[in-house]
C-alpha cells in the first residue's frame, strides 16, 4: 500500500494545473464569483476549450475522443478542476449517451452523434421521469407506435434537466406494452426541434429554471435513431445508470465546499469571536471534515477495487448515498454560517440586474443553494432506493 | 516470507488550499495476505465461542497456549518487527490486519499492549534494551501491559500523578495506574511517570519498561466487561534501574503521544474486525429469524439499518486505512488522522452495536449468544484511547484554528 503519486503524475498534475490557470474564461470566473445562474453560453464557454484541447472527455475509449488517461490522471484531473473552482460540463451528453451510444451504437449513430457531444454543438438531455414514473421508471408510460421508418410517439416526460437548451434528448418509450415493465422499453434519441415536442419550465425552490416538463405529441422520430434492439432499452438505461453513479460521491468539490464555509466562519462574527472558534459550529465543521474524509477514502479504496478488475460494484450506492448527505450538509452550515443574510432573496438576479445585492457576496446563493440541494438524495436513485440496492445486491435481503 | 514491501508515505506537497493526498495502491503483499490467511485459519479452530467463554471463565482468563502458538507456530508476533530483530520486517499495516483478525473472533490475546504499544516503544528507542526485549516478545515469552491511564487523568496523556525520582543509578516510582489491561499476565509493565513538572505539564513525563514483578507493584486484579483481564496498579517505592528508562529523561511525552497513537488506529482495526462481525451476524440471524410468517430480512425498515451498519464498517475500514497510512507523517498531521480515524470509528462501533442489539430482538441482550459479547467489546473500544469527543476535539485544536 502507498500513499504517493509518481514523480509522472506529479508532473502531469502540474501540466493540467497550468492549463486550467491560463485557459479558464475570465468572465466565466466573474459570473461564478457575483453567483449569477449560467447561461447555456457560459457552460459552452468552458466545454468548447476543452474540447479544443482533446481533454473534454477523460473517461471515453481513446478511439471516440477520449485521453487515455489513467484512472490516477482522471482522479487528478477531477480534484484540480474542483479546486481551481472549474464549472461541471455537463453529463448528458459526455456522462450518460455518449457511452450508451459508443457501446450499444450503430457506427452511423457514432459518427452522427459522438462529434456533436465532444464539440459541445449538440446540447443533450435525459427524458427518463414521468409524471408517473419516478423511482419506478420501468412503469413509464410515454409510448412509441412504428409507423414504417418512424415511430410516433406520445406521452409526457418530467423533471427534465435543461431541456429549455437543448436540441437532443435521449429518452425511454414503451414500445410493447404487452410486455413485462423492463422488457418493452426502447431507447430513442429524438431531436428536440421535432414538431410536437414542447417545453415547459418547472421553476425549483432556489427560483432557478433548471428543470423541466416535455411533452410529446404525435412526435415522428426516425427508426434509425433508436439505440440497440427495440425492446432492449432498458439495457442501456441499466448501463447509463452504473456510469451517472462514478463520480457522484463529488470528494473533490465537497473539499472545496468545506473550504468555503471555514473561511466564512472566519469572517463571521459571533459575539466577540470569529464563528469558527463556536464550539457548537466548530463540531459540525469537524464532523464534516471527517465525514468526508471517510468518503474520499472509500472512494480511493473503490476505485482500487475498479483497477484491479472488480468494480463498480452496486457499492458505488453507498458513495451515492454519503457524496449526497455531505452535499447538503455542506449547503446546510454555509446558511447557517451567513446567519441573517440568508433571507434577502434577488428575483431576476441574473438577469441584467446590475444592482449591487445586499450582504456580504458569500451570503447571496446561500439560501437558494441549500433549497436546491436538496434535490442530491432524490435524483440519480433517491437515496432511500440506494439502500434497497445494497440491501438486495450487496448484503443479499 | 521475506519480500515484505511496504512503501514508505510520502506526503504530497500541494500549494492550492487543500490538503490533497491520493493512495494510488491499496493492495497489500503476497506476504500479508498470507499473515491474514493463517491468521483467520488458526483463530476459527481456536477461538470458536465456546472456547472463549471456557478460556475467559478458567483461573488466568487466558489460554496462554494460544500465545505461545501464535508466536512459536505461526510466527505472528513477529510480522510487524524488522528482520534484524528476527521479525518479519513489517510494521504499522501488519500490525492493522492482525488486529482486524483478532477482533474478527473478539480475542482477548495481549497482542495490542505487547506488540502495538510495547514493541511500537522499543522500535522507536531500539538500542540495547530493544535489542534484548524485541527477541524475546517474538518469542511469545513476553507480554508486557501499558500503565498509563490514571483515575484523575482521563484521556489526558500528560495528566499524571505518578513519580520516578532519581536515585543513584536508578528511579523509585510511586503512584497508581488504572485499569490496566493485560496487567495480570504481564511480564513487563511499560509504564508512564513524571521524572519533573507536574499537572498536564508536557515536560517532565517519562517512559519506563520494567519486570512486572519487582518489589512493592501491588495489584489488585479483575475482569473487564469485555472478556479481558485488567488490574489497579499501584507503586510503592518500587526500585527500578536506570537503563528501564525509554528516551530521554523528561521527555517521553512525544514518543507516548506516538505509540498511543499507534495503539489507537490499531484498535480500530480491531473495532473494524467487530463491528463487520456484528454487521454478518445480524444478517445472518434476521435471515432465519421468522415473525409475521416470514424472515425478519424482509422488513424495509431493518434492511436500510442493515445498510447504514454496512456503511458504517466500510467507512471504518476506509478510515483505518487513511490512518494507518499516515502514522508515519509527522507529529500533527499524524494526530489529525488518527483523531479523525477514531472519532469516526467510534460513532461506527456505537452505531453498529446498539443496531446489531435491537435487530436481534430479546435474545439480544443475554450472554448465550456470540452477539452480546461482540457488542461489550464494541462498546469498550468506543472510549479506549479516548472517546469520540475526545478525538473531536483534538482534530479540531490541530485543524480549526481561529
Ligand atoms: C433537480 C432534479 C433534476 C432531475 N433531472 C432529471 C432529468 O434530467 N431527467 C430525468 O429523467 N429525471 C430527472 N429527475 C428525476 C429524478 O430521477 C426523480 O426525481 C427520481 O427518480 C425520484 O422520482 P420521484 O421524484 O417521482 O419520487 P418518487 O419515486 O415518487 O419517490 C418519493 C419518495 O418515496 C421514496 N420511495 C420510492 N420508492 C421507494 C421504495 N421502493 N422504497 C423506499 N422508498 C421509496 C423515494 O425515495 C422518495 O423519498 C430529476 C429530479 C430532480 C429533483
Ligand atoms: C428484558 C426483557 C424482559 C422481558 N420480559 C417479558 C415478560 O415478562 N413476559 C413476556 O411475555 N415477554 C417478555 N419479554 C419479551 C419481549 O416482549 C419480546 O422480546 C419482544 O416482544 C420482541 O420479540 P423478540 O425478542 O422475539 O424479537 P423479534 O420479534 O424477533 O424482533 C427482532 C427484531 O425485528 C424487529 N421486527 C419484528 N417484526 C417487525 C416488523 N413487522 N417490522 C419491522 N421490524 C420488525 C423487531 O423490532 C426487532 O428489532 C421480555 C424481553 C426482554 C428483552
Amino acid at each position: 500500500m502507498q500513499l504517493e503519486f509518481s514523480p509522472e503524475e506529479l508532473a502531469f498534475q502540474q501540466e493540467v494545473r497550468t492549463f486550467i490557470a491560463e485557459n479558464y474564461p475570465e468572465n466565466l470566473r466573474s459570473v461564478q464569483d457575483e453567483g449569477h445562474d449560467l447561461s447555456k453560453e457560459d457552460f459552452l464557454s468552458w466545454h468548447r476549450i476543452l474540447a479544443k484541447k482533446g481533454w473534454i472527455a477523460p473517461a471515453w475509449p481513446v478511439e471516440y475522443g477520449g485521453t487515455g488517461w489513467t484512472a490516477t490522471q482522471r482522479f487528478i484531473w477531477s480534484e484540480e478542476l474542483a479546486a481551481a473552482d472549474c464549472v461541471g460540463t455537463m453529463p448528458f451528453g459526455l456522462s450518460m449517451v455518449g457511452p450508451v451510444i459508443y457501446t450499444f451504437g450503430t457506427p452511423e449513430q457514432k459518427a452522427q452523434f459522438l462529434p456533436g457531444i465532444l464539440s459541445g454543438d449538440d446540447w443533450w438531455c435525459q427524458g427518463y421521469s414521468e409524471p408517473g414514473a419516478g423511482s419506478d421508471l420501468a412503469s413509464l408510460r410515454t409510448k412509441a407506435v412504428r409507423d414504417g421508418d418512424h415511430y410516433v410517439v406520445n406521452g409526457q416526460k418530467t423533471w427534465t434537466t435543461m431541456a429549455q437548451h437543448a436540441d437532443w434528448g435521449f429518452f425511454l418509450v414503451r414500445t410493447d406494452s404487452d410486455a413485462k415493465a423492463q422488457e418493452g422499453i426502447s431507447f430513442l434519441l429524438i431531436n428536440m426541434k421535432t414538431p410536437g415536442v414542447t417545453v415547459r419550465p418547472i421553476i425549483t425552490l432556489g427560483g432557478e429554471h433548471e428543470v423541466n416538463e416535455v411533452w410529446l405529441e404525435d412526435v415522428r422520430v426516425p427508426v434509425a435513431n433508436r439505440i440497440y434492439e427495440e425492446n432492449k432499452g432498458w439495457t442501456c438505461a441499466k448501463f447509463l445508470l452504473a456510469h451517472e453513479r462514478t463520480g457522484i460521491a463529488a470528494v473533490a468539490r465537497s473539499k472545496r465546499g468545506v473550504e468555503k464555509i471555514k473561511s466564512i466562519a472566519r469572517t463571521e462574527q459571533d459575539g466577540d469571536r470569529p464563528l469558527i472558534a463556536n464550539p457548537f459550529f466548530k463540531r459540525k465543521i469537524a464532523e464534516l471534515e471527517i465525514d468526508l474524509t471517510a468518503l474520499e477514502f472509500t472512494e480511493l479504496r473503490s476505485l482500487a477495487g475498479e483497477a484491479a478488475g472488480k468494480g463498480p460494484g452496486p457499492e458505488s450506492s453507498l458513495l451515492k448515498i454519503k457524496g449526497s448527505e455531505i452535499q447538503q450538509r455542506i449547503t446546510e452550515l454555509a446558511l447557517e454560517a451567513v446567519g441573517h443574510y440568508g433571507a434577502p432573496y434577488f428575483r431576476g438576479f441574473g438577469e441584467g440586474d446590475n444592482e449591487h445585492p445586499i450582504g456580504p457576496d458569500y451570503a447571496h446563493r446561500a439560501a437558494p443553494t441549500y433549497f436546491n440541494t436538496r434535490k442530491t438524495t432524490i435524483y440519480g436513485g433517491s437515496n432511500e432506493i440506494q439502500r434497497n440496492i445494497i440491501a438486495k445486491m450487496v448484503l443479499g435481503i | 516470507m521475506r519480500n515484505v514491501d511496504i512503501k514508505m508515505l510520502k506526503q504530497v506537497q500541494h500549494d492550492g488550499p487543500l490538503d490533497r493526498i491520493t493512495i494510488m495502491d491499496f493492495s497489500y503483499t503476497e506476504t500479508q495476505d498470507m499473515i491474514r490467511e493463517t491468521l483467520s485459519r488458526f483463530l476459527a479452530d481456536t477461538y470458536d465461542f465456546d472456547s472463549r467463554n471456557k478460556m475467559i471463565a478458567s483461573a488466568s482468563g487466558r489460554d496462554a497456549g494460544i500465545w505461545k502458538a501464535l508466536a512459536q507456530d505461526l510466527g505472528m508476533l513477529g510480522a510487524s518487527f524488522s528482520e534484524e530483530h528476527g521479525g518479519l520486517g513489517g510494521g504499522h499495516l501488519e500490525n492493522a490486519l492482525i488486529m482486524e483478525e483478532l477482533g474478527k473472533v473478539i480475542a482477548i490475546e495481549p497482542y495490542l499492549q505487547t506488540v502495538v504499544l510495547g514493541g511500537g516503544a522499543l522500535k522507536a528507542v531500539g538500542g540495547a534494551i530493544a535489542d534484548a526485549v524485541i527477541p524475546e516478545i517474538i518469542g511469545g515469552n513476553v507480554i508486557i501491559a501499558f500503565a498509563y491511564a490514571e483515575p484523575q487523568g482521563r484521556y489526558n496523556l500528560a495528566n499524571i500523578r505518578t513519580t520516578a525520582k532519581k536515585d543513584g543509578a536508578g528511579y523509585v516510582l510511586n503512584g497508581h495506574k488504572g485499569v490496566v489491561y493485560a496487567a495480570p499476565w504481564a511480564t513487563h509493565l511499560l509504564v508512564t511517570a513524571r521524572t519533573g513538572g507536574s499537572g498536564s505539564e508536557p515536560n517532565g513525563v517519562s517512559l519506563f519498561l520494567i519486570d512486572a514483578n519487582t518489589a512493592g507493584i501491588v495489584r489488585r486484579d479483575y475482569p473487564t466487561v469485555d472478556g479481558f483481564q485488567a488490574s489497579e496498579v499501584y507503586f510503592e517505592n518500587v526500585a527500578i534501574p536506570g537503563d528501564a528508562l525509554l528516551g530521554d529523561e523528561g521527555a517521553g511525552l512525544p514518543l507516548i503521544e506516538r505509540i498511543v497513537d499507534e495503539a489507537t488506529v490499531a484498535v480500530c482495526a480491531e473495532a473494524c474486525g467487530v463491528t463487520a462481525k456484528l454487521h454478518s451476524g445480524t444478517l445472518e440471524y434476521a435471515r432465519q429469524r421468522n415473525q409475521f410468517g416470514q424472515p425478519i430480512s424482509r422488513f424495509q425498515v431493518l434492511q436500510h439499518r442493515m445498510v447504514d451498519m454496512f456503511m458504517e464498517v466500510e467507512q471504518s475500514k476506509s478510515m483505518t486505512t487513511m490512518a494507518t497510512l499516515k502514522l508515519d507523517l509527522p507529529a500533527a498531521e499524524r494526530m489529525a488522522a488518527v483523531s479523525a480515524c477514531k472519532a469516526k470509528v467510534s460513532r461506527a462501533a456505537k452505531f453498529v452495536g446498539q443496531s446489531a442489539i435491537q435487530t436481534h430482538g430479546g435474545i439480544g441482550i443475554t450472554q448465550e449468544l456470540a452477539i452480546g459479547h461482540f457488542f461489550k467489546r464494541a462498546t469498550m473500544i468506543e472510549s479506549q484511547f479516548g472517546s469520540a469527543d475526545h478525538h473531536y476535539a483534538r482534530f479540531e485544536r490541530l485543524t480549526l484554528a481561529d
